[in-house]
């Protein structure tokens, strides 16, 4: 019986096919989709202490996920989480969520501070965070629309030191009051 | 020559399909409901799992009709209900969901109505508004109780000691009559044989009553009644959580397995021969995967769970149907809200693949799952999944619990709210 099966089979292609039905290996869209209920659908998060992924840079994401699971930049749950996937994957996730349209936010924001921001960023930032911080260089990340509070949580594990700050943001950063960090928060929050 | 797979299918769904032909008497009574036209997938159940698996299915394939049956006009979530319990959030709406956005956004047609039957071979669902028929089926009924081995737990008794393990009304009276409670009293609290949905939500639960109780009512205590032979999840963290936090007022008590209720006498029944009373009770009975799935033949061996494949989420007791959510086998992944929410995309992916005659994708999952211990400290457990040998596996040497010290409580507390805001925000829009 068994060998009819396989005679069978193998002459009518059959075992080709059946190795297709092994299904293919998580797309970029599978491994992606899984990380949308804490970021929101295609990365577009609606909760304030979780950043949004959508329209994020590519390169950031993927410097992102590797210092994450180095342990290198503090985080609670995604060390644990960024040690679950290989280099391709996290390739595959952050080209996904890169190639989403950029999430806008509602959020309360002071005006004031925003056009402070705005020529702080112009001075300051713009270099790296380039077109108002909408992209950034190499792997800057982009700061439009991003939450208030997930920009103040990391700000603040920059200046205690729990996260390193790149050099060139140090030295900009290192000069400026705590009132001109948060102008510059509330401008790149409210940039759509 | 090499045969694509819908030709496979057809060769082979022949000799399947007859002796598939089994499932459940047919009700031929009922009126169908809305014709089918189109490709059409029919989800029961608008929690966790049903609302992501409706909206991803039309979000990959618009020519793919989704219908939705729910028997509830809203969904509320069991996720942070027992901060509701605890008087840590003060607003059920926090916690509520509506489907109208669904419709707009994605088309997902919503049809409020019970399902009482499910006909396997003929491809339909019986509700109690007519018939609809579908081309794949895919239930996520979340649970319901092995009321059989909790004796006296019937409807009434629900009603003097609620379970609150299904969210909504039962929430609302657990919370009334701890806040109705006099100082002083005892809340008893009853924790089945693993598995059940959310392990770690009755160690929650046992947090956040006592941190009303710390609060507003320090001379009372909560005894919990653990079936399992030690806390089941985030142990470590929990027991650390209420040695700093609830010393004297949490009196856990392991390897207790309650099988009887006395409802006018307030009291529980360990293996029937120790009584344990209570002021406010809260049984939580051993559970089992929704009704309708019992009833449709899609649990397993042990009758109680739903065994799938998984890759596609399809049962391996009925070609057609897949089975999301807490009630199907899923290895690794636990009965939790998150995995329901990544098992549901997994699912569509595939349904939507297996509809169109294409081949199917490997699974890769996450769960995130946050606990709080008091209102400003929680813990989690999160973990990345994927297949081995043709079962669901953590990815070794990833996912975990939070750190010992409670170093990131105050933290992941800020991240769960966010969490829930997300996740309900997925579902809703």
């Amino acid at each position: 019986m068994m060998m009819k099966w396989r005679g069978w089979a193998l002459a009518t292609g059959v075992l080709a096919v059946s190795a297709m039905a092994q299904a293919a290996p998580p797309t970029a869209a599978m491994l992606s989709n899984a990380c949308a209920g804490c970021h929101g659908t295609n990365g577009g998060s609606a909760g304030p202490t979780m950043p949004s992924l959508a329209g994020q840079s590519k390169e950031a994401i993927e410097v992102a996920m590797k210092k994450f699971k180095s342990g290198e930049r503090p985080g609670t749950i995604m060390g644990r989480l960024a040690k679950g996937y290989s280099e391709a994957e996290v390739t595959a996730m952050a080209e996904f969520f890169s190639k989403q349209k950029l999430h806008p936010t509602s959020q309360n924001l002071d005006k004031a501070k925003i056009a402070k921001g705005a020529s702080l960023q112009e001075s300051n930032c713009g270099r790296c965070h380039i077109e108002d911080g909408k992209e950034g260089k190499d792997d800057t990340p982009a700061m439009a629309s991003q939450w208030l509070p997930y920009m103040q949580m990391q700000m603040a594990d920059y200046l205690s030191g729990k996260r390193t700050m790149p050099e060139k943001m140090k030295e900009k950063v290192d000069p400026m009051s705590k009132e001109d960090i948060e102008a510059l928060l509330h401008f790149y929050a409210s940039v759509k | 020559m090499t045969l694509d797979r819908r030709s496979f299918l057809k060769l082979v769904g022949a000799g399947a399909g007859a002796a598939g032909a089994v499932g459940l008497p047919m009700i031929g009574q009922a009126a169908e409901l809305m014709p089918k036209s189109a490709k059409r997938v029919v989800v029961i159940g608008g929690g966790y799992g049903g609302t992501i698996a409706a909206k991803y299915i039309r979000m990959m394939d618009k020519s793919i009709e989704v219908v939705m049956i729910e028997r509830n006009d809203h969904f509320v979530s069991c996720p942070f209900s027992n901060l509701y319990i605890g008087g840590v959030i003060t607003e059920m709406g926090t916690l509520t969901i509506k489907y109208d956005k669904l419709t707009a956004n994605h088309g997902v047609k919503v049809v409020q109505a019970e399902v009482t039957a499910i006909d396997p071979a003929g491809k339909s669902v019986t509700t109690s508004k007519g018939t609809i028929a579908y081309d794949r089926l895919v239930v996520s009924p979340g649970i319901d109780f092995r009321l059989e081995e909790m004796k006296g737990y019937d409807a009434a008794a629900m009603e003097v000691m609620p379970h609150a393990w299904k969210a909504g009304p039962q929430t609302v009276l657990l919370r009334k009559q701890l806040v109705d409670m006099k100082d002083g009293g005892t809340v008893v609290m009853t924790v089945p044989l693993a598995p059940y949905r959310c392990p770690p939500g009755p160690y929650e639960r046992a947090s956040m009553i006592a941190h009303y109780l710390k609060q507003n009512k320090p001379k009372s205590k909560i005894i919990v009644l653990d079936a399992n032979p030690d806390i089941t999840s985030k142990g470590g963290l929990f027991k650390k959580g209420w040695k700093d936090n609830y010393e004297g007022i949490i009196d856990y008590r392991p390897a207790k397995k309650v099988t009887e209720v006395d409802a006018k006498a307030m009291a529980v029944m360990v293996e029937g021969l120790e009584e344990v009373k209570g002021d406010v009770i809260n049984v939580i009975p051993p559970q089992r995967a929704g009704q309708i799935a019992v009833a449709a033949g899609l649990v397993g061996d042990d009758k109680n769970w739903c065994p799938v494949n998984a890759t596609t989420f399809e049962s391996t007791k009925h070609a057609g149907i897949h089975v999301i959510g807490d009630a199907c086998v899923a290895g690794a992944m636990p009965k939790s809200g998150y995995s329901a929410n990544s098992e549901a995309k997994i699912c569509a992916t595939n349904v939507v693949a297996l509809l169109n005659g294409k081949e199917t994708t490997e699974l890769s999952g996450i769960n995130v799952c946050y606990s709080y211990i008091t209102d400003k400290d929680a813990v989690s457990v999160a973990g990345v999944y994927t297949v081995k040998e043709g079962k669901i596996i953590a990815v070794p040497n990833s996912g975990g619990v939070s750190p010992a010290d409670f170093s990131a409580a105050k933290t992941e507390a800020m991240y769960a709210e966010s969490w829930l805001k997300n996740i309900l925000t997925e579902m809703s829009t």
